[in-house]
């Protein structure tokens, strides 16, 4: 027992657990992908043919952009929205608790329920909004409702992540700005934005990655409707696997999305710098 | 599901007795359905009673299709399966994985003589009959709000030209003229398979079934779908129909509230208006007619589409297929079972059944729909049922953009013609 660390043993669990339900089926899908598979049968190699499929599948380049479109409206909305509601409740308002409470209570429901629910309350004709606009029936509309429900079911969670942090802040950081006369804006900009950096981080990755993969909200709320307008890659991938049947090129699909995942997390990882962070514990 | 399980488990533990020879219970799977599924276990204890062993397996409609799909070939397969019969049931059959039930048919001559023609047609694939029918016939008709007629003066459309004209009355009248489940495709569907099929006849359609995707080219599509684009520009179905489900019940409600004029439904409509608007269909609100004729058109006005029955099916690989064949053969055409399928309003595929119709729940509706079969020189199974579930799935999503007017007739036929 040399080392403070704890033997390499430990991890086997982990990985074993990590190869039997992540690597190996990632690795069967990619062998899919080079596949046709309808289903029946035994899949049947078919070379490259799915992959240059992909390239001319112009529904899927659509659906592509459709998710890119999602991930960054959703972002847009949710962060700050997500970041004032936190720190706003960090602090010792009387109402805070009980407000923090009501906001917190779309994430107790499950996703199946929340799109039921706004599929009702959108309904053009016994819904909560007759007369207005065509929320779900719209197509240059529909993709921004899907934000909306979607944001409206993770702001509370990342609330929460804001909330946490904002609350590690050091009020000594916050007195010394009062001393110095500081406003609240300038407190905010200059100490508690800062402070949740690595928060915004981390629930950015969370938000974005989470949105390349939402998948049952949109299923239950709009099935990629109106048309295809809110047909979005993970949901285009399952119509090609489980109504079409087309499980070898819903398995390249597939591929493709992990691949963007994967390079969505580094790329946000390294813009922001996350990898050389050291513990915020110290000098604070 | 958990009745279902404990139904399996049931089943497993009372296998094979003395002396016989296949493994155990004919595993049936059918899809899920709180009446029918009684009636089905009914047939499932008849056919106990004569000293067979069977058990029901029941499933949703889209996990059905996906569980069958996946189990079919492989030693969890059911030993006989629900379809709807056409393309649905060919690919199986391509697959090699669906028995060849014509020798049993023609042995019990009586029981394939049960069975209307047309509907037994609806599991055959070349010369061969792959399934027999278990279920009641399930037309597509338009059905209509009586009392939203009778305020507008105005009589059910026979042509498609009375149809265009009552579209314009309704529209004038602040109603929407036909009420329409557009976040589903399947109910647009229907327009496009009525249409055609009036417009030229059932062979178009049949074509690019048998022969493939360029069938679509036919210059009859392009009239049929520009007919249909007039209907929608028009105004007949409201700008809202885009999110209008008939799952949760958006389009048959504006019916029975008199929001909308008509709806082009399957024949389950009724049951499900009975369910869900009681007081429209015992009021004697609801009323139905056949999709209208178009002039000029060189379709049969009789013919229909829908879902031409249910069938049962075996699967090649079972150990049970003698047990198989004697169940299709000896329980479906059973006076006990086609009397309860009559109770539960279904209209069973069976020839003769006039008198028993009569003791139906609503017996004008049955025998409407019975003599409409009758009398159909074609009966089209769905699109979406009869083409292979790739092609299939692609023209539903053409055709949503089509209602959306993202895509015009032309380029409709261009995409579906091109996969």
């Amino acid at each position: 027992m040399s080392s403070q660390r704890p033997s390499a043993w430990y991890a086997v669990p982990a990985f074993a657990f990590f190869a039997l339900f992540a690597a190996l089926p990632m690795l069967l899908v990619i062998y899919l992908s080079f596949t046709a598979w309808d289903g029946l049968g035994s899949p049947a190699v078919n070379g490259g043919e799915n992959w240059s499929r992909l390239l001319e599948d112009s529904e899927a380049r659509a659906s592509v952009w459709r998710t890119l479109l999602l991930m960054v409206v959703s972002w847009l909305v949710q962060t700050p929205i997500a970041l004032l509601i936190g720190v706003w409740a960090a602090g010792k308002q009387r109402s805070r608790a009980v407000l923090s409470s009501i906001f917190f209570l779309p994430l107790l429901l499950s996703t199946a329920a929340i799109a039921l629910l706004w599929q009702a309350l959108l309904e053009p004709n016994f819904g909560a909004f007759v007369g207005g606009p065509l929320f779900l029936g719209d197509p240059d509309i529909a993709l921004y409702t899907v934000v909306l429900v979607i944001s409206w079911q993770f702001i509370p969670f990342h609330t929460l992540l804001y909330q946490g942090a904002a609350r590690a802040v050091p009020p000594s950081l916050y007195e010394a700005a009062t001393l110095d006369g500081a406003s609240r804006v300038s407190k905010f900009r200059h100490i508690t934005l800062p402070q949740l950096r690595y928060t915004v981080v981390t629930s950015s990755v969370l938000m974005l990655v989470g949105s390349l993969t939402t998948f049952d909200t949109v299923l239950i709320l709009t099935n990629g409707g109106p048309g295809t307008a809110t047909r979005i890659l993970p949901l285009h991938m399952y119509i090609t696997g489980f109504s079409g049947f087309e499980m070898g090129y819903a398995s390249t699909i597939a591929v493709v999305l992990v691949v963007l995942g994967t390079a969505l997390s580094l790329a946000v990882m390294r813009w922001s710098g996350f990898r050389s962070m050291s513990s915020q514990q110290e000098g604070s | 599901m958990g009745l279902v399980a404990l139904t399996a488990v049931v089943s497993a533990c009372g296998t094979s007795g003395p002396g016989e020879t296949n493994t155990g219970a004919l595993k049936i799977w059918a899809l899920e359905d709180p009446v029918l599924n009684k009636i089905e276990n009914q047939s499932i204890d008849s056919f106990k009673a004569g000293g067979g062993n069977a058990s029901l397996e029941t499933f949703g409609n889209d996990p059905y299709k996906q569980r069958l799909r996946v189990a079919i070939g492989s030693p969890q397969a059911p030993d006989l399966f629900f379809n709807w019969g056409g393309g649905n049931l060919k690919e199986y059959v391509d697959a090699g994985k669906v028995a060849d039930l014509t020798s049993v048919l023609e042995e019990n001559k009586a029981v394939k003589d049960a069975f209307i023609p047309s509907v037994l047609d609806g599991a055959k694939l070349g010369d061969k009959y792959y399934g027999v029918p278990m279920r009641g016939m399930q037309p597509v008709l338009l059905f209509f709000n009586k009392k939203v007629f009778t305020e507008a003066g105005a009589q059910p459309p026979t042509t498609w030209d009375e149809l265009l004209t009552l579209v314009d009355t309704f529209k004038a009248k602040g109603i929407t003229p036909i009420a329409l489940a557009g976040t589903q495709a399947w109910t647009e569907l229907m327009w496009a398979e009525y249409v055609l099929d009036r417009v030229a006849g059932p062979e178009v359609f049949k074509n690019i079934r048998d022969n493939g995707p360029a069938g679509w080219k036919d210059p009859a599509v392009v009239e049929a779908m520009t007919k249909l684009k007039d209907l929608i520009d028009r105004g007949a179905f409201g700008t809202s129909f885009a999110s209008v489900g008939y799952d949760a019940g958006g389009a048959s409600t504006i019916l029975a509230q008199g929001k909308a004029a008509m709806h082009l439904m399957g024949s389950w409509e009724y049951t499900n208006q009975l369910d869900q608007s009681p007081d429209f269909v015992k009021n004697g609100d609801l009323g139905w007619v056949a999709f209208p004729s178009i002039s000029g058109g060189k379709g049969d006005a009789g013919n229909l589409v829908g879902n031409v029955s249910n069938f049962y099916s075996a699967t090649t690989d079972s150990k049970s297929l003698d047990a198989a064949k004697k169940f299709v053969t000896t329980e479906l055409n059973k006076d006990s079972y086609i009397e309860a399928l009559v109770a539960a309003g279904d209209v069973p595929p069976v020839v003769g059944a006039e008198e028993k119709l009569k003791k139906s729940p609503n017996p004008e509706y049955a025998s409407f729909i019975y003599e409409l079969v009758l009398d159909s020189k074609n009966f089209q199974l769905s699109w979406d049922q009869d083409l292979p579930a790739d092609d299939a799935t692609f023209m539903l999503t053409q055709l949503q953009e089509f209602f959306l007017g993202k895509v015009s007739p032309q380029q409709f036929v261009d995409a579906v013609a091109a996969r």
